[in-house]
């Protein structure tokens, strides 16, 4: 007789799911290939992570005395691999990708598991839009798409919502939510303008984007730069941009931060947010900040949710349909 | 009183709000770009049975409700009441068809389950998450139909029918998950 749990050692994915992820992987080596990029492969470890208000990466402890296993020094699973690819571009290769596992704590639902794998890609000499052409030809190639759309951030919410989303007062925000039914945290009476914006952009902008075919949504309020460039114009946009299929994002690009003064302030920063939420502080000091001032060419560089793809491509609604082993199995 | 932050929020929390008990029946981790984390709940007030719709940001939380939870085990029906025992006091408990919804399905005599009390009273119970139950009536499946993608409905011994495949037989005995109400395997002949 089995117990309860026995059947746990299955996989959660189906075999044709498992095939398609095979075959997927193929599609992007050979993707890459045809246009010179080359294969890399960087720690996963690191002494360094990216130091976001919004990522939690999680510590490791490389045990330094097997009978004391939780002392010695800390290190971090990679969020993703863009410190050690820039490093490489810096050191002088031009056009690089990587298929890796990535890590990020606390992050688990429907389209999260805190283990999945991310398909990320330099290439130096690219702006904005060559950057985002290169993810519509993989984007169009991978999911059978004739045509990627392209939408602002800005006319997006101003489609949706009818606010623009750079200009306007959180006052300005709560009526807009209000008057789209959404289900308000009570949290959200101290909300910052990028609460406002990410709960906005979840409820009301996200479901519609990428209904028919996948689209890029691209100029991003300069408060959520994160390693991307900010473009000085009035009001200020950050040039980045995510891939939506039916809802989803599937990628995320920048046109890349080069000045590491800038990088410094905004970890800083970051770290403050952090602090004021109760969170640990993260190294501002990293191998990535040398590489900016050895100098980082200019670069656009995207990373793109490898289990989302497959989610979209097999039409599941759950990450677990498309991972062997999701974390309750791992 | 011990609270929840948003990072133990799951399916099955039991929390307090407002003064009342809640059970966490659904819950979606939302989490746009690079932006702060939503957890998008639905919650079933365990008195009054009503659903409540709530959003949290990350780094919000929830008093744990104020509830006690005891083993006991099936007993009997009567009309539309179902009737429990503690495995520890041997106290009765009576739930109503509205409080037990469908989980009616898997309850047979000696079932032990799981109960919620609140102020001494029941309010919820739960199953295993895996139940054994008789087959009492069935199509006779075509002969030498032993695929498993083929299926039929099944009555079992509680009254409820389930949806299992073609070479189930009266008198057999199967494994079904409570949580999805799928039937995962035949236990014996």
């Amino acid at each position: 007789m089995y117990e309860t749990d026995d059947f746990d050692f299955l996989p959660t994915a189906s075999v044709t799911a498992l095939e398609t992820r095979a075959a997927v992987l193929r599609q992007l080596r050979d993707f890459f290939a045809q246009r010179g990029f080359l294969e890399v492969e960087t720690p996963l470890l690191s002494r360094d992570t990216v130091v976001d208000l919004h990522l939690d990466p999680l510590a490791v402890t490389l045990t330094a005395d097997p009978d004391r296993p939780s002392a010695g020094p800390r290190m971090w699973l990679q969020t993703s691999p863009e410190f050690a690819m820039k490093r490489l571009l810096a050191a002088g290769i031009p056009r690089i990708f990587q298929i890796t596992k990535a890590f990020r704590a606390d992050e688990q639902g429907a389209r999260h598991n805190p283990e999945f794998t991310l398909v990320e890609w330099y290439r130096a000499g690219d702006g904005l839009h060559e950057g985002m052409d290169l993810l519509a030809a993989l984007a169009g190639e991978l999911l059978g798409a004739s045509a990627v759309d392209r939408c602002s951030y800005r006319d997006a919410f101003q489609t949706c919502l009818g606010v623009d989303p750079l200009t306007a007062s959180v006052e300005e925000f709560a009526l807009a939510a209000r008057n789209r039914d959404v289900v308000l945290p009570r949290s959200m009476s101290a909300a910052t303008r990028d609460e406002w914006l990410n709960l906005l952009l979840a409820e009301c902008v996200e479901p519609h984007l990428g209904k028919t075919r996948p689209l890029i949504l691209f100029d991003y309020p300069a408060s959520q730069a994160a390693l991307a460039r900010v473009r000085d114009e009035y009001p200020p946009v950050a040039e980045r941009f995510e891939l939506y299929v039916h809802g989803m994002e599937l990628a995320n690009g920048y046109h890349e931060l080069l000045d590491p003064s800038v990088l410094m302030a905004r970890n800083r920063a970051a770290n403050a947010e952090r602090a004021a939420r109760g969170k640990c502080s993260l190294p501002e000091q990293s191998r990535l900040l040398a590489a900016m001032r050895y100098g980082l060419p200019a670069c656009t560089g995207v990373a793109l949710g490898l289990d989302r793809v497959l989610m979209a491509i097999t039409g599941a609604k759950h990450i677990r349909e498309v991972l062997a082993f999701p974390l309750d199995r791992a | 009183m011990a609270t929840y932050k948003t990072s133990d929020f799951r399916k099955g929390l039991k929390v307090q709000i407002d003064g009342e008990p809640y059970l966490m029946i659904e819950m979606n981790f939302v989490k746009p770009g690079k932006g702060n984390a939503l957890y998008k709940c639905k919650l079933r007030n365990l008195v009054r049975g009503t659903v409540l719709d709530r959003t949290y940001k990350g780094g919000d939380a929830l008093e744990a409700a104020d509830v006690q939870e005891i083993a006991a085990q099936y007993l009997y029906r009567q009309g539309e009441t179902f009737v429990f025992m503690d495995n520890a006091s041997y106290e009765q408990y009576e739930l109503s068809s509205e409080q037990v919804g469908d989980y009616w399905k898997y309850l047979k005599e000696g079932l032990p389950c799981s109960m919620v009390l609140y102020n001494g009273n029941p309010i919820t119970m739960s199953p295993p998450n895996h139940v054994e139950l008789k087959v009492v009536e069935c199509e006779p499946g075509a002969k030498g139909d032993t695929a498993t993608n083929v299926t039929k409905p099944v009555k079992v011994e509680t009254g409820a029918e389930f949806s299992g495949p073609a070479f189930l037989k009266e008198g057999n005995v199967i494994k079904i998950d409570t949580r999805t109400g799928e039937y995962v395997e035949r236990v014996s002949n």
